[in-house]
């Protein structure tokens, strides 16, 4: 199994963790992801104002180098996935931004969204099965309570996105199911976690996250997991300001977990986001 | 010694929630004559059916009582019940222990007494009762359509396309009622003219119909399947055989008055076609305007007239006819808007009423569909559209939803952005209901694509300013109190029944609503037909209505007229009068009270000590009574007797409740 | 308040739906959105006003309330509107006219280091830069 891969800035930095276990059990689970050569920042938010088209020609590139390899393209932050599947959408839907965009780019081929992206997950899930990667598990985490977070950039918009029920999602579910733990619900796994807010207005996000944390807990989850560098990092630094620097529900990416189960690594010390 | 039995329903929990059944079956159990008493969940069930058919051939009963829910619900259910088990249906009675006692007492213990005491007439009542044979009456196969609206055009086709002779009667000189008014129709926009005019004219061209238009019923008798009704043809003033309609006569004219068809707007003359696409294309003379007749003077038309159509000597005609049914299509009118002087309506001429705007975009209208300002003759830029101007009002208009403003409203709205692409229509609303096919579709087009602002609330005044009308209102939405300069306020006023509809109704012997609107039989159940059987209602006559709901009912008024036309016999009611005629002293005040004229004297030969003597007494016409009773409460020796209400059974009712 | 044409349809009002994309008109004001939306108890005018607002051509108003800083572009309300009305995309062009023409920005490279200091992940910081800043 061959895929295009796009990074992202942010696993190459802050979230290498992501990153890096994310690859570590690819191999392990035969899947070849191919970093893409030349790969710009995404630009972190999909560009919502329609009357500029700079804004996501980065994306664009990506997703034109991508077709020319013939490969589905990869993506592991939940941001990048938001920007690329929605700039893929744009081009495939909006005849006349693609035009502007393929005049911009002077590409060698027009390209008009012939991209897929897919998300990490939907590997797991679509292409390499669950079931086969049940198989295998080598240690299983029976037992371990998780609270799956999946917050807004893989779902929403849900007629773009096209990730799963976006009201009531399970592919996170599922996933910890299939590692063998036993999956939390609770109602605050779909809200938002306050993403970029906590720029400027920490106090709000800190309201956020701690009634997410606050739900999962009541609903039993020992841990937490998420797809989101920024979630993780509201989730990890805010928690801690609403309660005093003591961290009462562990953050962790999914890519973790899968990385444990599969026998590759131990899960760390739970850490701090700095 | 009779054989009685009773069956107590408990209606699920609506009687059984209420009253003892079991206390009452045992009390019934008791009564004299009663053999036998049971109860059941639902009596009117199949099984509860049963019960009553299996008791009354074991049990050897000759009378039956069910104590249930209102005769009006289920008598005839019971009827048949005990007809299938070989009983005279006319020897059952209903004890209405649910409208009379349950569903009006909270006491279990009261309701259960009052109960009893019901059963217990019933059951006196019952051992009264006598076998009772309907007779079979012949049906008068034509029917009688009032109003020429769209609701009387289609029952009238309809009625006409199955076989059945239907004469149409409208008061205007036209047929076409408001639909003529209109200029496009909801939800679709089509033209209300292209879709009415070929309707029309099949009236006028279908064999079986006749149309008597500038005509009204004056009187109607009889009853269902035999009415006689009296039709006068107020006097046209011009030969509908010898006018062509080639209007030199009203061209001529020089009496002008506004006209009724253009709300107003514009003048007419006194020999006129309301408007171009009138059926019967042919002039009447208003009387009350031409001069001929106001001043006996005058007197060009008829010079005029090259076909010599003209004819002031004409008088009305009145004709009495026979019908078996008669649909009632009378329509609507709108509010008077009096009460409401906050909108300046009739003090400035650019508020108007939503159907005088149906007139200006209307291309056969007093603009030529031009839509100007009536003031200035203006195109309007700024045109502000008030919904619910007395609908939904309990102070000063009527407490119902008119349920066709929101969407003719949102018709305007859209009318008017299509006549000037850069007018702007506010439209101030309370609720928006769109409840029909493709009617919230359409509305939204009308803010989304026509950019019709829409405001939630209500506007508190409308005054001149310069040139303007300043509209002050609200937006409660964004709390905003806003004020609009518009060149024109439309107001939605709102629908009311015809002033004249309670005297129809008298006439008709049909009932009204508190808001004389016709009411049908069951709201539910029976909503084409009035309380009056054999009269049926078509569209907004019996409350507000569209075109598409006008159309459905008058269809649904003219099947259920085709389903009593197509019957050659109908059942009389046997509950009708009789006259012993040894106890009848001759003083005839039957006959002074018989509503129905069903009372006659006739002179009878008794033998008396050997001389033959002839002797005056009344004598009632079974075909004609409709058992309403009046004449046995005013014979003075008792010789009346209504059968299946005797005298007798009504006293050993009274006997039994005061026990 | 008075309403007149120009107020409905001036040059702003048609600025905003050139840069959104979007025609505020299919809003009914059903309340979806702020009902849904996690940051409304931090909004001094709720989603759905910002919508009855331009509707209304009130602009002034909604570029000077804090909603449209406050709106995380999390598309809740987006997913559930029933008129598929692209409140995100609205805010961001009332942000986008106060950005790109009033100069606005709220997220300056002074405020770099507290930001990293803290761990930020680079995708926070460039969507702060982003949305905040031109
Ligand atoms: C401003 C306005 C706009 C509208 N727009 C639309 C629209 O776009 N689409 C839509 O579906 N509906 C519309 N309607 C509703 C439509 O007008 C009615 O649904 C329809 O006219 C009802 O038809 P009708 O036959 O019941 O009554 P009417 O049209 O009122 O006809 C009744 C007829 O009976 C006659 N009559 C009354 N009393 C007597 C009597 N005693 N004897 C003999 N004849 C009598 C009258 O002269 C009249 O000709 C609108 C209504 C208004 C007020
Ligand atoms: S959910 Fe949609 S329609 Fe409802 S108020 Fe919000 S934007 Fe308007
Ligand atoms: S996108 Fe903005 S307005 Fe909509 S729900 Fe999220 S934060 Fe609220």
């Amino acid at each position: 199994m061959r895929f295009s891969y796009y990074p992202g800035c942010t696993l190459k930095t802050t979230a290498a963790v992501l990153e890096n276990s994310a690859l570590k059990a690819a191999r392990a689970l035969g899947i070849e992801l191919l970093e893409q050569e030349e790969w710009q920042c995404c630009g972190a938010v999909f560009p919502l104002t329609v009357d500029e088209i700079a804004p996501f020609l980065s994306s664009v590139r990506s997703l034109a180098a991508a077709k020319d390899t013939g490969e589905k393209l990869v993506t592991l932050c939940a941001a990048c996935h938001h920007v690329l599947k929605r700039a893929n959408h744009v081009m495939k839907t909006d005849k006349d931004v693609c035009n502007k965009a393929n005049n911009y780019l002077q590409l060698p081929d027009q390209y008009r969204g012939g991209t897929e992206v897919i998300h990490y997950l939907e590997l797991l899930r679509d292409e390499l099965g669950f079931s086969a990667l049940a198989q295998k598990v080598k240690k299983p985490l029976t037992g371990q309570k998780i609270a799956a977070f999946y917050g807004c950039l893989l779902l929403r918009p849900p007629a773009v996105m096209q990730f799963d029920n976006a009201e009531n999602p399970s592919i996170m579910e599922d996933f910890l199911r299939t590692l063998g733990a036993t999956a939390v619900d609770y109602p605050y796994r779909t809200e938002c976690c306050g993403v970029y807010l906590s720029v400027q207005n920490e106090e709000i996000v800190a309201g956020m996250v701690e009634k997410i944390i606050n739900s999962a807990l009541r609903h039993g989850a020992e841990a937490i997991v998420d797809a989101c560098p920024l979630c993780h990092y509201n989730l990890l630094e805010l928690q801690q300001k609403t309660t005093h620097g003591k961290l009462t529900l562990p953050v962790y990416y999914f890519t973790e977990l899968l990385e444990e189960a599969l026998g590759l690594e131990d899960r760390a010390e739970e850490k701090m986001a700095i | 010694m009779r054989r009685i039995g009773v069956f107590i329903c408990w209606c699920g929990t609506n009687i059984a929630n209420t009253v003892n059944i079991e206390g009452v079956t045992e009390a019934a159990g008791k009564m004299p004559s009663v053999i036998y008493a049971d109860n059941y969940k639902y009596m009117c069930s199949e099984i509860g059916q049963s019960m009553i058919k299996e008791a009354i051939i074991k049990e050897k009963l000759d009378r039956v009582v069910v104590a249930a829910c209102s005769p009006r619900m289920h008598e005839l259910t019971f009827f048949k019940t005990a007809a299938a088990a070989g009983l005279n249906p006319y020897l059952v009675e209903i004890a209405n222990i649910r409208e009379h006692c349950s569903w009006v007492h909270k006491d279990k213990q009261e309701a259960t007494g009052k109960a009893i005491a019901l059963i217990r007439t019933a059951v006196a009542k019952a051992a009264r009762n006598k076998e009772l044979w309907a007779t079979q009456i012949p049906v008068e196969c034509r029917a009688l359509v009032i109003g020429g609206g769209i609701g009387g055009i289609q029952a009238a086709l309809d009625i006409a396309d199955a076989g059945f002779e239907v004469d149409l009667v409208e008061r205007t000189p036209s047929i076409g009622g408001r639909m003529a008014q209109l200029d496009k129709t909801f939800p679709t926009l089509d033209c209300s003219a292209c879709i009415l005019t070929p309707k029309m004219v099949e009236v006028a061209s279908h064999h079986n119909i006749t149309l008597y238009t500038f005509s009204e019923v004056e009187k109607v008798d009889g009853f269902v399947g035999n009415f006689e009704a009296t039709i006068r043809k107020k006097a046209r003033s011009i030969d509908l055989e010898k006018c062509t309609g080639c209007g030199i006569c009203w061209e001529k004219c020089p009496s002008r008055v506004k006209s009724e068809f253009d709300e107003a707007l514009v003048m007419r003359k006194a020999v006129y076609v309301p408007f171009p696409q009138a059926v019967p294309n042919v002039p009447v003379i208003d009387r009350a305007s031409c001069r001929r007749f106001t001043r006996e003077k005058c007197g060009i038309c008829r010079k005029a007239c090259p076909a010599g159509a003209v004819n002031y000597d004409q008088e009305d005609e009145v004709l009495q006819k026979k019908y078996g049914a008669i649909v009632v299509a009378t329509g609507f009118d709108i509010l008077d808007l009096d009460d409401f002087g906050e909108f300046s309506y009739g003090k400035h001429p650019d508020v108007l009423t939503s159907l005088e705007f149906e007139r200006l975009v209307n291309s056969s209208g007093p603009t030529g569909g031009r839509l100007l300002r009536p003031s200035d003759q203006s195109p309007p830029k700024n045109v502000v559209f008030i919904q619910c101007v007395g609908s939904r009002d309990k102070s000063r208009g009527k407490p119902y939803c008119s349920k066709i403003c929101c969407m003719y409203s949102a018709k305007h709205a859209i009318l008017l952005r299509e006549k000037y692409p850069e007018a702007q229509a506010y439209v101030f609303y309370i609720d928006i209901r769109t409840a029909g096919k493709d009617f919230e579709e359409f509305h939204r087009r009308a803010v989304e694509e026509y950019g019709a602002l829409y405001l939630k609330g209500s506007v508190g005044k409308v005054f001149p300013d310069g040139d303007k009308l300043l509209v002050k209102g609200v937006d409660s939405l964004s709390g905003h109190a806003v004020e609009i300069e518009a060149d024109m306020v439309v107001l939605a006023a709102a629908i009311k029944a015809k002033s004249d509809a309670p005297q129809l109704a008298r006439l008709l012997g049909i009932s009204t609503d508190t808001h004389s609107f016709f009411t049908e039989a069951h709201p539910k159940l029976r909503p084409v037909e009035a309380h009056t059987a054999g009269i049926f209602l078509a569209g907004a006559c019996q409350g507000p209505k569209d075109i598409p709901e006008t159309v459905s009912q008058a269809s649904g008024a003219a099947a259920k007229a085709i389903i009593l036309l197509s019957k050659d016999n109908l059942l009389s009611n046997p509950c009708v009068s009789e006259v012993n005629e040894s106890l009848c002293t001759g003083c005839l005040s039957c006959i002074k009270v018989c509503p129905y004229g069903a009372v006659a004297e006739k002179t009878i030969e008794e033998k008396i000590h050997g001389k033959a003597l002839k002797r005056r007494v009344a004598e009632v016409n079974e075909a004609l009574c409709q058992g309403c009773g009046s004449c046995t409460v005013s014979c003075r020796p008792g010789a009346v007797n209504l059968k299946g209400f005797t005298n007798e059974q009504i006293m050993a009712e009274v006997d039994a409740i005061c026990l | 308040m008075k309403i007149t044409t120009q107020s409905l349809c001036g040059t702003m009002v048609k600025e905003i739906a050139a840069i959104s994309g979007e025609n505020v008109a299919k809003c009914y004001q059903c309340g979806k959105c702020t009902a849904a939306c996690p940051v409304n108890m931090a909004m001094d005018i709720l989603p759905h006003q910002v919508l009855r607002f331009l509707q209304l051509g009130l602009v002034e108003a909604v570029l000077n309330c804090n909603t449209i800083w406050i709106c995380a572009s999390c598309f809740t309300c987006a997913g559930r509107c029933p008129r598929g009305v692209d409140l995100p995309g609205v805010m961001e062009a009332l942000r986008a006219i106060l950005l790109r023409k009033r100069g606005f920005s709220r997220f300056k490279a002074g405020d770099m280091p507290r930001v990293l200091n803290k761990g930020m992940p680079e995708q926070g910081i460039v969507s702060g830069f982003r949305k905040y800043t031109k």
